[in-house]
């Protein structure tokens, strides 16, 4: 993993010291908040619905053991006693005090981790697909472009006055974990005769604007990529729309422009800003390199997890949902689920973060990673050691088998916490969850994912779900609209919505039509729901969703 | 005929807890909405929120639908009903506060 160098931990540790002063210069009074909104949002303290909310970054969703643990003490003594994981690989406290807040970003510069950034029209966190160096299908570990970008937008002068936000996300492997084309900038990292370098992505999103983003350039060169994605940023920061926040996003710019007119003029830029590079960030990119060298794996029998696979029911279910291939034999990657159903998506409380840092210690080459689908992964496990680590995460509550499942539901935290929000996620993600784990068909349903936003900024993805939820405000109560068919993959989709929207009462009740007619109509039960979707189209689930007037007083 | 003026009652969020809060008649907070003054006049409202606001004490002070009820304004839309409750999924806020008067 990548350490601090003096560099990073004095700018951090700077950061923490102004930020000390400012928040006591705002309760004796000497700023107002007008002056003081600004600079605590610049370190991601938002003031939400009930409290203040701190959004911490976790750089590509990586997480040591001793991060992991000084998260969990963070939640013990200053807040709530839990976290809660975000799509955008943060780690969000609702419960902090303003008093507090300096403490807090003291404790986390102890552990090389801070929240700078996480909040403004800057350039966000930088999201990685959470199986890097991990995954079978990798071509390259996208975590060492991701740190180098990292350093890079951190404080970068040009950008820290953006037209918007700005995300940039990183994958390295044939599939897209990472929802790359839903990013102003995505990178898909390749490699093209015997070079490895990266397809740029530009002018994805979601939000009120949903859009596929689009190949800026098919191939470049790692030497060529932070001075290309500067001048894309650069070139956006000069055109984008600062008159009206609905259109500052590069998507629109670039739905404005055109892609040829962007490209053209990046490529402008680009030839203007290289020199200056001069060789300095691949210098720093093969320092970084080596923080990232693979763990030494060892080379040792399977036959504990073997044997517990063939007379353990409950790990093998657990095995057969939660476990991905890894790149090295013996080993395999787990994602931890937290969305045992009942349970809010994404929380995790501060006893589970230390059994989870104590397993990665143990057993886990001290690494975790968090998934934008609000999961904790265990990269690097190997295989012997899955009955204790099953054990241990049993103990903790931690041992759902459902990733990939109808109960494995991304929800933002709607208007539970968040001051944007027209509608709650929390409880609806809740309640389909419970209602297919009475129905015992989640096994039978098989891979779908939903995804719940409460509004319309689509922090819950909903746009990409299989099937997708939104909450709105109609007339002064919550409703529901659904869209079916997204897909978050290379393949993105932006899914179709179904028509009328349902109240809150009403959305699990229509869930469940949905899948009881995907379940009637499916071909065999290979064919996932999203397949079936594909083929049969939205006319037979809004037969289900909108059954004619006669039928519906029948049903009465 | 101009419509009828809908009660209000000014909110805001303390500054260093965080939390909701509420003018009273005697023009301190409170944490509890029934005991916030409900305003029935647009004037008298606006002139209790500007004076309100330049308190440094507290952030993001508006003025909010209320319906007057046996005990008290109460919440117009579910959104202030969340506020002055707390999250559903745990609890805490003030819910819990309630619970240990």
């Amino acid at each position: 993993m990548y350490k601090y160098n003096d560099f990073d931990e004095a700018f951090v540790r700077e950061r923490v010291a102004q930020f000390s002063a400012q928040v006591a210069r705002r309760i004796d009074g000497s700023l107002t908040e007008e002056e003081f909104r600004p600079l605590r949002l610049m370190n991601g303290l938002y003031l939400q619905l009930h409290a203040y909310m701190l959004r911490v970054a976790i750089p590509y969703g990586t997480l040591s053991s001793r991060q992991m643990d000084q998260l969990a003490h963070i939640a013990e003594t200053y807040d709530r006693g839990y976290g809660h994981f975000t799509t955008r690989q943060n780690i969000q406290y609702n419960w902090p005090k303003l008093p507090d807040v300096p403490a807090i970003l003291s404790d986390l510069a102890d552990v090389e981790m801070h929240a700078i950034q996480t909040s403004g029209n800057t350039i966000r966190n930088v999201t990685a697909d959470h199986f890097a160096g991990a995954s079978a299908d990798e071509i390259a570990d996208p975590r060492p472009v991701a740190e180098l970008i990292r350093q890079w937008s951190t404080d970068h002068p040009e950008f820290q006055f953006l037209p918007r936000k700005f995300k940039v996300a990183v994958s390295g492997a044939k599939a897209d974990r990472a929802v790359i084309k839903a990013h102003d900038v995505g990178l898909y990292l390749r490699e093209q005769g015997g070079e490895i370098g990266a397809q740029l992505i530009v002018g994805g999103g979601l939000g009120r604007t949903p859009m596929v983003g689009k190949v800026l350039k098919d191939f470049v060169s790692l030497e060529d990529l932070l001075p290309y994605l500067e001048a894309t940023v650069s070139v956006w920061n000069l055109l984008g729309r600062r008159d009206n926040k609905y259109k500052a996003r590069i998507k629109i710019t670039v739905h404005e422009h055109g892609i040829e007119d962007i490209r053209a003029r990046v490529e402008a830029r680009f030839a203007q800003i290289k020199p200056a590079f001069g060789g300095i960030d691949m210098a720093m990119l093969r320092e970084i390199e080596t923080a990232f060298a693979p763990p030494a794996f060892r080379n040792a029998p399977t036959d504990a997890f073997d044997r517990a696979y063939n007379n353990d029911p409950v790990f093998r279910a657990w095995t057969d949902t939660n476990l991905s291939a890894h790149k090295a034999s013996g080993y395999a990657i787990a994602t931890v689920s937290l969305k045992t159903p009942g349970q809010t998506p994404g929380d995790a409380s501060a006893y589970q973060m230390r059994v989870l840092a104590q397993i990665a210690r143990d057993y886990g080459h001290d690494e975790l990673r968090i998934s934008h689908e609000q999961n904790v992964i265990l990269p690097h496990v190997h295989k012997s050691d899955l009955p204790a680590i099953h054990a241990a995460l049993k103990d903790a509550g931690l041992a759902t088998a459902n990733i990939g499942l109808v109960s494995d539901i991304i929800a933002c935290p709607g208007m539970d916490y968040c001051a944007l929000a027209t509608a709650r996620s929390i409880p609806v993600a809740q309640g389909i969850a419970t209602r297919f784990e009475e129905l015992k068909l989640e096994q039978d349903i098989g891979p779908l994912k939903i995804k719940i936003s409460g509004c319309i900024n689509a922090c819950g993805h909903h746009h990409v779900g299989h099937i997708g939820i939104l909450g709105l405000d109609r007339a002064g109560v919550e409703n529901y609209q659904i869209t079916l068919g997204g897909d978050g993959t290379e393949d993105m989709v932006i899914g179709e919505r179904t028509g009328p929207g349902f109240a809150y009462d009403e959305i699990v009740p229509a869930i469940e039509r949905i899948l009881m007619t995907y379940l009637d109509l499916r071909e065999a039960p290979q064919e996932t729901f999203l397949e079936a979707y594909r083929r049969l189209g939205m006319d037979p689930f809004k037969t289900a969703l909108y059954p004619p007037k006669e039928e519906k007083a029948h049903a009465a | 005929m101009p419509r009828p003026f809908t009660p209000k009652a000014v909110t805001a969020n303390a500054l260093l807890e965080g939390d909701v809060i509420y003018l009273d008649q005697s023009g301190q907070w409170v944490r509890d909405l029934r005991m916030a003054q409900a305003f029935t006049e647009a004037e008298a409202a606006e002139a209790a929120l500007s004076e309100a606001a330049k308190d440094g004490m507290v952030v993001g002070a508006y003025l909010t639908d209320v319906k007057l009820g046996e005990y008290g304004p109460e919440p117009a839309h579910f959104r202030e009903e969340f506020r002055r409750t707390g999250p559903s999924n745990y609890f805490h806020g003030k819910q819990e506060a309630e619970a240990h008067v």
